[in-house]
């Protein structure tokens, strides 16, 4: 049973439409990311998990339980806030009681001076200190438990959120952009961090960003969504590898992977005017051609050819204008030349060659090659055909 | 050499430009406050030139005033009788405007309108409302089987009447400051409290916005409280400070004993006597609203 099953979950406010029958399964115990530019609904779709937010339409199950109607704090989820939500009025151990002190304590109990006083809010106090010590001690905050979230730094303030949310012992941990306001080194630290924390802890994780590189390094899956739908759900190496839409080919990877159309004939694959060499069985239509900047590679400059040995390749005459150097590899930014002209990236390690910059710095005209067990074919709308093409020669030869 | 000259240079640029709001602040707030500290050592009035320096006479007399005491008296139970009020329907007003999607604007507008208006003129409007064989409120209460009332007339009612026009006309000015506490309190702590289990409105209140309004409430607990202790023109225009002194305030005994008695000398000294009251509550708006809460 899934942990966390969305059934055609809608929502719109007034006529805008921001999630369109999103269906979803969560297993226990995986970490799966929401990923998609701003507005694409992954932020509402987590509120409407957490239940801050109603859906319009469809239903919510945790465990097989409907939860679609149900209090945020009925639903045995935490929630981690973007910029963590921390009440400022609170010391860093009232902020992690919180959660605790609201599911043990009777609500006379916690009304000002009673508090003080009543048998049931002493009763409870030893046990709640306890849990915040263990937590605290896990996330390395317990130094810092008499102190309010101003005299706290950004991390630490990070840690706190993820301790207030981690001592409800929640069946699901939702986090929204939690790492977006760190710098970029305390950002990688976090996320590490947190990676950890999923799997020493086995608890379900639905972590909401925009960053793929957090997506793609910390999910099981990762659902990639893009106009209030998910366009797909897949492990992070699949879904670079094996895009199933040219959306999801270009949103995922950096740098960003060259598309470019190409007609698919009996008299094999065109790129306007150029003749690939390369022929699609069944296809008689225009296609989209996507090629990620590693599987492209530069002719006429030593130590750049990263085909296996016996590949076939395709040559094609191409005009560089950019060089970046990235330290252990470089970005060649040029353009095909063909008719139309086609802008594309291409990534090549420097492995062993350190000449390498030199090398291209001086080089103009190259020519590129392609590997076509590389190529990843696109209908004209876009969504993924499961072909490979072949070189028109052996094709000839088989049959 | 260049560079001190170039400094100086700045430097009297820098007193020139302070100069006209330095000259302006003495002339109009020290220089009367220190002659009002010179006049309360004298028995200066206002009917003859000559004066005398008495020491500390017009203080020493206030101890033993009746005047001064019915006057302090009466302040302390009108402040008891406005402030609860000033504080708390502002605050329930602010909350309950603050939750309202529609007529928001509206509510806010009608509710500020008596700030808005001159106390002095509507005075007059609440005498005619409050009067106690006509009033349209004596009218209501008599509807209900009350009363009647003579609200302005009798002595025990009298500063009851002065604390609900002060509380018309304070309310909306109140309620506008803790809308903009309210406003400033971020969303997602209301939502994290939710997530935290705190959904209950109780919890609500007590857990976020209770705390979070901290230094706006102090900043209305003082300004009220301020207000409360100059109240003078409703009682100036309606009762004279009667029926038998029983309105009559401290600063409208101020006023009698300067610009009625002619009593120049003591009514400075009641003067400074109420600046050192506001300075107070001056001085405890000043140490607490800034620590109150940290973001």
């Amino acid at each position: 049973m899934s942990r966390l099953t969305l059934r055609n979950i809608g929502k719109s406010f007034g006529d805008t439409e921001v999630l369109k029958a999103i269906t979803l399964d969560v297993e226990d115990g995986e970490f799966l990311s929401l990923v998609g530019q701003s507005g694409c609904g992954k932020s509402t779709l987590l509120r409407i998990i957490s239940g801050l937010e109603a859906p319009s339409s469809g239903e919510i199950l945790m465990q097989g339980q409907t939860v679609t109607h149900l209090a945020p704090k009925q639903r045995n989820i935490a929630m981690v806030f973007q910029d963590y939500a921390l009440y400022p009025h609170m010391s860093v151990a009232e902020n992690m009681a919180m959660p605790l002190i609201m599911a043990q304590v009777p609500m006379y109990a916690r009304l000002p001076l009673v508090r003080r006083v009543a048998p049931a809010a002493r009763r409870h106090k030893p046990n709640i200190d306890a849990q915040i010590d263990t937590v605290a001690k896990q996330l390395r905050i317990d130094h810092l438990l008499a102190r309010k979230p101003a005299q706290l730094s950004g991390g630490q303030r990070q840690r706190v959120a993820l301790g207030r949310a981690l001592v409800r012992n929640p069946g699901i941990f939702l986090m929204d952009e939690p790492l977006s306001n760190l710098d970029a080194k305390l950002r990688v630290e976090v996320r590490r961090e947190i990676s950890e924390l999923h799997a020493s802890s086995g608890l379900t994780f639905v972590y909401v960003t925009h960053d793929q590189t957090e997506a793609m390094t910390m999910s099981d899956r990762v659902a990639l969504m893009q106009g209030g739908s998910i366009l797909q759900v897949a492990a992070p190496n699949s879904l670079y590898t094996n895009p199933a839409s040219v959306d999801v080919a270009r949103f995922i990877g950096s740098p960003q992977i060259n598309i470019f159309p190409v007609q698919s004939r009996a008299t094999g694959l065109h790129l306007g005017d150029t003749n690939l060499g390369l022929i699609l069985e069944g296809a008689d239509a225009d296609l989209q051609i996507g090629l990620r900047p590693e599987a492209l590679s530069l002719q006429g400059v030593s130590g750049l050819s990263s085909h296996p040995p016996g590949a076939v390749v395709i040559t094609l005459p191409f005009d560089k204008h950019m060089v970046e150097d990235l330290g252990p590899e470089v970005l060649i930014h040029g353009r095909l030349d063909a008719e139309p002209e086609i802008d594309l990236r291409i990534r090549a390690q420097k492995a062993k060659d350190y000449g390498l910059t030199d090398q291209l710095a001086k080089a103009r005209r190259l020519n590129v090659t392609i590997d076509p067990t590389q190529l990843l074919v696109f209908d004209a709308g876009g969504r993924r055909l499961h072909i490979t093409p072949r070189m028109m020669r052996t094709t000839s030869e088989v049959s | 050499m260049r560079v001190v000259s170039k400094e100086r240079a700045q430097a009297r640029l820098a007193y020139l430009l302070v100069l006209p709001a330095t000259l302006l602040i003495l002339l109009i707030y020290i220089l009367p406050i220190v002659t009002v500290f010179g006049i309360s050592f004298t028995d200066y009035s206002l009917v003859s030139d000559y004066y005398e320096f008495v020491g500390l006479q017009n203080y020493a007399q206030m101890l033993e005033d009746e005047a001064f005491g019915n006057a302090l008296r009466n302040t302390l139970i009108y402040a008891g009788l406005f402030l609860p009020g000033a504080f708390i329907i502002s605050l329930i007003l602010a909350i309950a405007i603050q939750e309202r999607k529609k007529f928001r604007s509206i509510l806010e507008v009608l509710y500020f309108l008596p700030v808005t208006s001159t106390l002095a003129a509507m005075a007059l409007v609440w005498a005619a409302l409050m009067d106690s064989n006509q009033g349209v409120i004596n009218l209501w209460a008599a509807a209900l089987g009350a009363g009647p009332f003579n609200w302005l007339g009798s002595e025990n009612l009298v500063l009851v009447s002065m604390a609900l026009i002060s509380l018309w006309s304070v309310i909306g000015f109140n309620m506008v400051l803790f809308l903009a506490g309210l406003t400033a309190i971020p969303v997602n702590l209301y939502e994290a409290a939710a997530i935290d289990g705190a959904d209950h409105p109780v919890d609500k209140f007590l857990r976020v916005t209770w705390p979070m309004l901290g230094p706006t409430s102090m900043f209305v607990a003082v300004t009220s409280s301020i207000t409360a202790f100059k109240l003078f023109d409703t009682v100036a225009i309606l009762t004279q400070g009667g029926p038998d002194r029983s309105s009559e305030v401290f600063l409208y005994l101020t006023f009698l004993e300067g610009f009625e008695y002619f009593n120049m000398g003591y009514s400075a000294a009641l003067s400074l006597v109420f600046l050192g009251i506001i300075f107070v509550f001056a001085l405890i708006q000043a140490l607490f609203v800034d620590r109150n809460v940290q973001y």
